[in-house]
Parts: structure tokens; sequence; C-alpha cells
């Protein structure tokens, strides 16, 4: 347990604990408030209530097994946890990925980035106050997830990303589907807009609260939509491409008012641009491809070549009972999450299972500067600046 | 994989700093185009500070550590660094032993290093010095051991709570 030193003295101030239960720590957040009357004085965040030791997990297994761990971490975002380790391994390996298998994986990424600023989107409305936005919010986002569950089996826990590609071919139809989804989003993002953009409720709860300015915010390493709203245009996909977002058009929002009504308007922007790159991804797929690379004794062979041909018979043995064994060496990927640079760093010593498997986790990086941003600030401001650094507890505590 | 623009950037940046201080790079390491700059412990705070201030690097990307044990010095420090004017991504490391685990704190040259420090001091038992506040941020603070360590198990060294074994075997 943490507590807060007292600065100038017990008669002036008190401590008061806002969660781990609290509603809109959105999880197990605990944050030792210390207040003279209203005001924040010092804010002192304590977590670990959701610490699951997931990257010392991840050593005790094989290479192809710990994927489904990344699921579990940020649990709004479980493709992209999948794409980062996937993307680190095969760095370790050298391996090249079908350019089919890479759209199919950035389709995958950005519904998923539309689904998590949904999720965000209804979980701050409520938050603010505006119960129906929410339940409009997780509407759309369950048409996301049922997309997930035709093309994975599993609405969130996908582990659909796999070393070398992705596991298994596109059903039948989905075009239809994702179609359906291009067509109803826009007009449901506007509806949105319209309950909240020029809602004076909303602005008087999220205008000129929670500034942080560029400086301060590339000091503490702050990444994705809070950076982005301090005026840097700072997102992996420009910046350091992976998964071939080189070849898609797309821009990144930026503003300069840098508070958490810009970085709401920058999130209601980032689905709009999500939304481009899905239609580009959707139209680059074709129907037919290879959706993992050939690379025997690392990536499972298919099917009807285990049927037929010895040597693919022992290396689908061979993976799932010893696994592979990269190079010796180390490798560091960043991608843009939802909530900024999700970044996996794994070394491997030669053996089957990595030496050590680190997530740098952006919710954990970004949480950093809450107090930064709430003091000084009334208390109900803290909800606003806690909601629009769009933390994942899964993903803080690993 | 990073061209070989990339590369020749990287170089340069490898140069200016055994231009800076020849001891400050005791080794290079290229690996699937990612470049790790090796440094001594003592000489790595000051060479953070001079990567910051003139080489541009002014975004802390991540900070790690990896236990190599029974290998001694067993600990391995990782700062990631990106320049985010220049494009360009580097990797700091220093090489700690197990009887004396200290490095000096990052957190005056990037304050955004507090947490990433905090969270190696919790999970890998390695100390920092100068850090504003170091205590253990995702286990009790008073947990024994650092789980991250190799030779800390993962099933952990607890035994089944004692309580619960002779009320089980009575049924």
């Amino acid at each position: 347990m943490t507590t807060v030193e007292t600065a100038t003295g017990p008669a002036k101030t008190m401590v008061l604990n806002m969660g781990p239960q609290h509603p809109s720590t959105h999880g197990v957040l605990r944050v030792a408030l210390e207040l003279d009357g209203e005001t924040v004085v010092k804010a002192d965040p304590d977590l670990g209530y959701l610490h699951t030791g997931i990257e010392k997990s991840c050593q005790d297994k094989t290479y192809a097994q710990a994927i489904t761990l990344t699921d579990r971490m940020d649990y709004l975002n479980p493709l992209g946890n999948n794409l980062v380790y996937c993307l680190a391994v095969e760095k370790l390996l050298g391996l090249e990925v079908p350019k089919r298998a890479q759209y199919i994986r950035v389709l995958m990424v950005e519904l998923q980035r539309i689904s998590s600023h949904l999720v965000w989107l209804g979980t701050h409305a409520i938050d603010m106050g505006a119960m129906s936005v929410f339940l409009y919010c997780f509407r759309e986002r369950e048409e996301i997830l049922k997309v997930f569950e035709r093309f994975a089996g599993q609405r969130m826990m996908t582990s659909y990303i796999r070393i070398g590609g992705v596991a298994v071919e596109p059903p039948a139809g989905w075009r239809e589907m994702v179609g359906k989804l291009l067509k109803m989003l826009p007009g449901r993002v506007d509806e949105y807009e319209a309950l909240l953009t020029e809602n004076r409720i909303w602005q008087a709860r999220l205008k000129g609260v929670g500034k942080i300015n560029l400086e301060d915010a590339i000091a503490y390493s702050m990444s994705g939509p809070t950076l982005r709203a301090a005026g840097l245009a700072y997102d992996n996909r420009k910046v350091f491409p992976y998964s071939s977002y080189e070849e898609f058009d797309f821009n990144v929002p930026t503003r300069t008012d840098s508070d958490c009504y810009g970085r709401y308007l920058l999130r209601v922007a980032e689905i709009r641009e999500s939304l481009k790159i899905v239609k580009q991804a959707m139209d680059k797929i074709t129907d037919s491809g290879d959706i993992k690379t050939e690379a025997p004794g690392i990536v499972p062979p298919q099917r009807e070549k285990m049927k037929t041909e010895m040597e693919a018979l022992i290396y689908h043995f061979k993976i799932f009972t010893e696994g592979f064994s990269p190079p010796p060496g180390d490798a560091y990927v960043a991608i843009e999450s939802p909530r900024g640079e999700l970044g996996c760093y794994i070394v491997s010593d030669g053996s089957p299972k990595p030496l050590r498997c680190h997530f740098r986790s952006p919710s954990y990086v970004n949480l950093q500067a809450l107090p930064k941003l709430i003091e000084g600030q009334l208390i109900a401001d803290v909800i606003a600046c806690i909601g629009t650094i769009d933390i994942v507890l899964g993903d803080v505590d690993r | 994989m990073a061209d070989s623009g990339e590369q020749n950037a990287t170089s340069v940046i490898v140069e200016k700093l055994r231009g800076w201080n020849a001891q400050a790079v005791s080794e290079v390491i290229e690996f699937h185009g990612e470049t790790t700059v090796l440094v001594p412990r003592e000489l790595l705070r000051e060479t953070a500070e001079y990567c910051r201030s003139q080489l541009e690097f002014n975004f802390l990307s991540d900070a790690t550590s990896v236990d190599r044990f029974p290998i001694e010095p067993r600990f391995e420090l990782n700062y990631h660094l990106v320049s985010i004017p220049k494009r360009l991504k580097i990797r700091l490391r220093t090489r700690v032993s197990g009887s004396d685990p200290t490095v000096d704190s990052m957190v005056p040259v990037w304050p955004g290093a507090g947490w990433l420090e905090r969270e190696i001091f919790d999970l890998m038992g390695i100390r920092f010095e100068g850090h504003p506040d170091l205590r253990r941020i995702l286990l009790p603070a008073d947990w024994e051991g650092h789980p991250l360590r190799r030779d800390y198990p993962t099933e952990g060294f607890r035994d089944v709570p004692s309580t619960y074994i002779p009320a089980f075997k009575k049924q």
C-alpha cells in the first residue's frame, strides 16, 4: 500500500482513495488523491491489482504457445497484441510474410482500432453522464466483434494472427460482412458527434481540462492519441511502417489544444481514418493466395500436405512438441495500438523458449503522466483525465 | 528490415558518439537492422544525456532488462531511444553484475523513465541511483524476491497453503 505524504500538513488537506473499485477507473486502478477542498494537490496512482505475470509466463512457453497469452494483456486490442508479438518473432527469425496475409492483418487490426475507440467513447461518455452514447457505441462494437467471431471463432481472445501469417483463411461472405460495417459506421459516427461534439455539458466537462504541453508529453514518453492531440504527428504506422502500412493512404490527425476535448475529437477522426484503411485493405486482399509463409519447422504445414508428405507430418509434430529455436539475438518491434506505441522486445538464446519477452504497453507509460495532468485540477476532472488517457488495466499491469 | 540509408544514418550516430567519448562505445551490435551500442555502466547517464541533447534522441520509447543467469555479468539493461526529428532508433545497453546491480537512473534525462525503471526494480531487482521515487510498482510493497529473475521459479516459491491441506484430508 502506498500513502500520499502530506505536503502542507494534515489540518488543511485530506487524502481520498479513488478506486480500485471506482467505475470510472476502467478496471482496478487506485489513485490516492490529496485534496485541498475539491482541488487535487497531489496524486499517486497505485497499480498492480491485475498483475498476472504474463512476461514471466511467456518465458516458460514455446514461441507459438505464448501467442494466446498476448490476447489477455490489452483485452480491447488482442489482435494488436498478437501482431506485435508475431512481428517480433518474425524479425528474430528473419521471416517474410506473404502480402495477402499482411493485408488481412491490417484489416483486422484496423477493425480492432475502431472497436477499441468505440469502447473508449462509450465508457468515457458514461463517465461524463451521457448514458445513451454508451449503448449506441456498444451496439456498433458488437457488430465488429461478430466479424472477429466469423474470422477467428472468438469474439475477443482471437489469437488470429500467428507467426508467419494468420491462422485461417477468411470465412465465406466476409466481404459482405465488412462491407455492411463500412456502410453503417460513418453514419453512426456522425450520430455520436451530433450527440456530443456541440453538447454544452460535454464541452463544459472536457474543454481546457487535462492540458499537457508538447515538450512534457515527449519527455514523459507519451504516445498515441494523447501525444498527437498535443500537436505532434507521431504515428508508428507512418514513421516506422510495418505490415505494409506504407502502401495505404491515410492521414494522421493531429490537434493542438491538447485537452480532453481535443483528444475526443482526435479519436473520432481516427475512427474515420481507420475506416478508410479498412476499405483499402478490402480491395487489396485477393480472393485466393497464401495466408501464411512456407517455413518448414516454424509455420505449421497445410492439412493436405500432412496427409500426403511425411516431412510435413514430422514438422507438424516437432512444432507442437518441442517448438522451434530462433537464432540467438534480440528484436524490438513497435506498432501503433489504439492507445499508443505498443512494443515487444524478445531475446532468444537459441532455445525453443524466449529468454526474455517484454511488452512496452502504451497504457502503462501514458498513465505515468496522470499526476501531471490532474494536479491543480478539480476532483471531477480526474475522471475526465483518466478517461481520455484511455487506459486498459490489463495492459497496464500485464 | 531497415534499408541501407537508415543503416548509414545510425553508423553516423555511432561515429559521433565515438568522437565525443571513445570510451562510451565499448561495442556496437548490428542485428536485423537494429543498432545496439554497448555502454560501460559508469558512462551510461552521460551518454544518454549526450544522445538527448546533441543527437536529438528526444523520445525514450522503452526501458527493459534481461537476466542471463548464470552468466556473469548477468543483467542487461536496454534503453530504446527514438529520435523523432531524425526518424531513427537506437538501443543503449549496459551490463550489470548480479553482486552489485545498481545503475544511474535516467529520470534526470527523460522523466518518462520513472515508471519503466520502477518496473525493472520491482521485477528484476536492479537499483537505480538518483531515481526520485524507487518503490515497487506492480507487486505489493512487502513482496519478497524479484519474479522476472531466471532463478525465480515461474510457479513462485510458495507452497500450497498449509491451512488448506488438513481440511482437505478430513473429508
